[in-house]
């Protein structure tokens, strides 16, 4: 039923991606759930399996370090600069938003 | 006598000599007998007794052991023992009872010589009997039976002896062969006991056959875990949750029960979506998703950012009166490139949130409106956007519950939107039967909670009415508080009825002190001071302006003092016992708005049409603005509204093509008062004021204005406020 009378919030967060996808220096976009499927993706798909099966562990990892300091707090966000690029990671209950964005040049 | 050497020598020679005694062996006989002292060749046998047979003369051996006459006479003492020398004497066995190895108390001393196994088996015997037995004869004395066989044969022979003699070999061999014959008929054949032979039977085995079959594998699948102290928590979470969801439910009724289950198989039909609508309805999702926006968007204007957080213009150091204000983030949106900014406000509760009113100020060009809701975190795009129909003139975040925005329009309604909530429409709204203004609202603004604690808000507006309107139980209630008469009645002919119009109230503003007063400027350019209390009655007026009063605005820490800015390009500041303005600025452009920092009591900015931005700091410079600047991008661009970040050194600037610009207050701006040592530093409010207060007793004073503006700083004390001009 949902499916075809969108909810506001869908529209928003279709449009957040929308918007997100088309920023500026932002040239890689995925939401993965949990259980392995993609959601979205907009790299090709051998390397968005990499991609996420690396960074999910790597997410997990950084998750369990964090509350295992502190069982209340948990982990929101994190990022990876390297040479090239840097990646944004948004570890979440049941999704993963990962996004490649250029670096800025000075 | 033999000689000697006959002796020693072989028997031989003792052949010679004739009778050869039997060579005995010498040990052979006693040793201590006469006979047995030999000595060497070399001694006589001096003991030895003449014997006249020669035979029994002692014949040495040539390997005898030759042994001295000492050792000759030497007693050996043998003792001749049951022990057995070979035995051995040290035999241990170990004990379980003691865990060690003991040597056994007494050593078997036995030596057997020879031994050998027999089989003979006594005939008595049961074994011999049995054997007997076996052999096919009874027990009876063989003999007798071996006899009465060879009688028997012997007869036989004797009998057949009669008849051949010849056939006598014939006869041997029936002998022989009747022999073993009888012997057998009689008894059995002995069966060799180490021959025999097996008898053996088989069953018959049944062949072996396999069965096999394959059933369905049950699926499996691993299952891998860690648990960490955060999974235990997790887990310990759940179930306290759990049980307090069985708690509310058990004191629930049951009807409520259902209800809740038909949600449950709706949400059920719901769930069947896509993965994408999955995600979407997920709101932690939507949370994560916003975080990455606004993470990439720090990443494009990490400079601002920066320049936000850390960047302190350094030339402050070296102008002493003069300022500078940084452009930092741009906001826009791609609807209100042809609005104008018609409101600022700043949220009262998350200092990077702010709304942004737009609408237009073209009496002719009348569109729709919006109201976008920025944060500094993003600066792409607002957070929530409401498209209203008419223009959106202003707003107001109340103070406490920093979700409810009230809003004035152009076509004179008001309306209060809750920005929690997921729709666009707003919560409250009035209508022309509920005491819409008939003329576009100025400035709304919240005020506290009514004695029954409801919320409630005033509006201003150009019809002159100042109303009250109060929400009560979901319901918009207004009420009038002022109605803004003009004190002088247009110019009427006589013969008409005067009519008393009312004035066109364009800002209002409440003492932050005294809640009951405030003051409202209007299009006349007067000023207003009024009670909530006093309907029909101002409390007083200023002659303010030429033209009207865009914007006034009370001192956020001194009670008295308020500043007013109006299209006629000036902008004053008044104490409101006094109809004089204390201070007077000309700025060269329509002023838009101004308004008083939040952090200091002496320091403001004002907008003007062409562009720019001023910023006095009365402590510094009474009489020259600190800052002047041009902010608009685009020429021709007016400034239309200002606003101070409570928390932030950053002003905001919204104009008239859409955009809202954000700059930093340089240091020089946000100076406090320096203090000397000795002096106690006065923060707050009190401070402020009394900082006030010192420049005004300069102004009051004519003699001081006149001499140079000394820093009050540099004054002790307080002079008290002498009523003059």
């Amino acid at each position: 039923m949902s499916t075809t009378v969108p909810s506001t919030q869908q529209i928003e967060v279709e449009e957040t991606i929308k918007r997100i996808q088309t920023h500026k220096g932002v040239h890689g976009f995925v939401i993965v759930s949990n259980d392995g499927s993609f959601v979205r993706s907009t790299i090709d798909n051998s390397t968005t399996m990499s991609l996420t099966g690396l960074i999910r562990t790597l997410s997990d990892k950084a998750k369990s370090c964090v509350r295992d300091l502190d069982p209340q707090n948990d982990l929101t966000f994190f990022r990876i600069r390297t040479k090239k690029q840097e990646i944004l990671v948004a570890p979440d209950k049941d999704y993963l938003t990962i996004v490649l964005q250029a670096n800025e040049q000075h | 006598m033999p000689t000697r050497g006959g002796l020693e020598k072989k028997s031989t020679q003792a052949v010679v000599n004739g009778s050869v005694p039997a060579p005995r062996r010498t040990s052979q006989l006693p040793r201590n007998s006469i006979m047995g002292n030999f000595r060497d060749d070399e001694q006589d046998f001096g003991n030895m007794p003449e014997l006249s047979d020669e035979a029994l003369r002692p014949i040495r051996p040539d390997d005898q052991l030759k042994l001295t006459e000492a050792e000759l006479n030497e007693e050996h003492t043998r003792i001749l023992t049951t022990r057995n020398p070979q035995a051995a004497e040290n035999i241990v066995r170990y004990s379980y009872k003691d865990r060690m190895y003991k040597p056994i108390p007494h050593i078997d001393q036995l030596a057997i010589h020879f031994q050998l196994d027999g089989n003979l088996i006594l005939r008595d015997s049961d074994e011999g009997r049995r054997q007997i037995a076996r052999d096919g004869g009874e027990y009876s004395i063989d003999d007798d039976e071996e006899e009465e066989e060879d009688i028997q044969t012997t007869i036989a022979a004797t009998e057949i002896d009669e008849d051949a003699a010849a056939k006598e070999g014939d006869e041997d061999e029936e002998e022989k062969s009747q022999k073993p014959s009888a012997v057998v008929s009689k008894t059995k054949k002995l069966t060799n006991q180490f021959n025999f032979s097996e008898r053996a039977s088989q069953t018959y085995n049944n062949p072996c056959r396999d069965r096999e079959t394959f059933v369905e594998q049950t699926p499996r699948a691993v299952f891998s875990d860690n648990v960490s102290q955060w999974a235990i928590f997790d887990a310990y979470n759940e179930d306290y949750d759990l049980q307090q969801k069985v708690k509310e439910k058990e004191q629930k009724k049951i009807l409520a029960k259902k209800d809740e289950e038909k949600k449950k198989k709706f949400v059920a039909v719901d769930l069947s979506g896509d993965d994408m609508a999955k995600y979407a309805r997920s709101k932690a999702a939507s949370v994560s998703l916003k975080i990455i926006e606004r993470m990439i968007n720090q990443n494009t204007f990490d400079e601002i950012a920066q320049d936000f957080k850390y960047w302190e213009d350094a030339a402050d150091e070296y102008r002493e009166q003069e300022g500078s204000l940084l452009p930092l983030w741009n906001f826009q949106y791609e609807l209100t490139k042809k609005l104008s900014c018609t409101h600022l406000t700043w949220n009262s509760q998350y200092s990077d949130m702010f709304a942004v009113a737009f609408g237009s100020y073209d009496f002719l060009k009348q569109a729709h409106g919006i109201i976008l809701i920025f944060s500094l975190k993003n600066p792409s795009f607002p957070e929530y956007i409401y498209q209203t129909e008419s223009g959106v003139m202003c707003l107001d975040f109340h103070h406490t519950h920093s979700n409810l925005l009230c809003c004035g329009f152009y076509d004179g309604s008001v309306a209060v939107y809750n920005v929690a909530d997921d729709t666009k429409r707003p919560k409250y709204q009035s209508s022309a039967r509920n005491g819409k203004h008939t003329d576009p609202v100025w400035q709304v603004r919240w005020q506290k909670d009514d004695l029954d604690a409801n919320f409630n808000f005033y509006s201003v507006s150009s019809d002159g009415r100042v109303v009250c309107w109060t929400i009560v139980k979901s319901d918009l209630m207004y009420h009038d508080i002022v109605q803004l008469k003009l004190e002088q009645a247009v110019e009427e002919p006589e013969e008409a009825v005067p009519l008393t119009t009312l004035g066109c109230g364009t800002c209002f503003d409440f003492n932050k002190q005294q809640d009951y007063l405030f003051i409202v400027g209007t299009e006349e350019g007067k000023i207003h001071k009024c009670s909530k209390s006093y309907n029909n009655q101002f409390l007083d007026t200023f002659d303010a302006h030429h033209m009207a009063v865009y914007a006034v605005r009370w001192n956020c820490f001194h009670p008295k003092i308020f500043i007013s800015c109006s299209a006629d390009w000036t902008v004053k500041i008044w104490d409101i016992n006094y109809k004089v303005p204390l201070f007077v600025y000309d700025l060269g452009s329509a002023v838009g708005d101004v308004a008083w920092a939040p952090y200091s009591s002496t320091v403001f900015a004002a907008c003007t049409a062409d562009g720019k931005i001023f910023v006095f700091d009365l402590n510094v410079n009474k009489y020259e603005a600190l800052t002047e600047q041009i902010v608009v991008q685009k020429k021709r661009t007016k400034l239309t509204h200002i606003a101070f970040n409570q928390k932030h050194p950053v002003l905001l600037a919204g104009d008239d093509r859409g955009n809202v610009t954000s700059l930093k207050l340089s240091p020089n701006l946000r100076k406090k008062p320096k203090v000397k040592k000795g002096q106690d530093v006065n923060e707050g409010p009190e401070a402020e004021s009394v900082k006030l207060d010192k420049i005004l007793a300069l102004i009051r004073d004519p003699d001081d204005t006149k001499s140079k503006a000394v820093p009050p700083q540099q004054q002790i004390g307080t002079t008290p406020l002498s009523a003059t001009s």
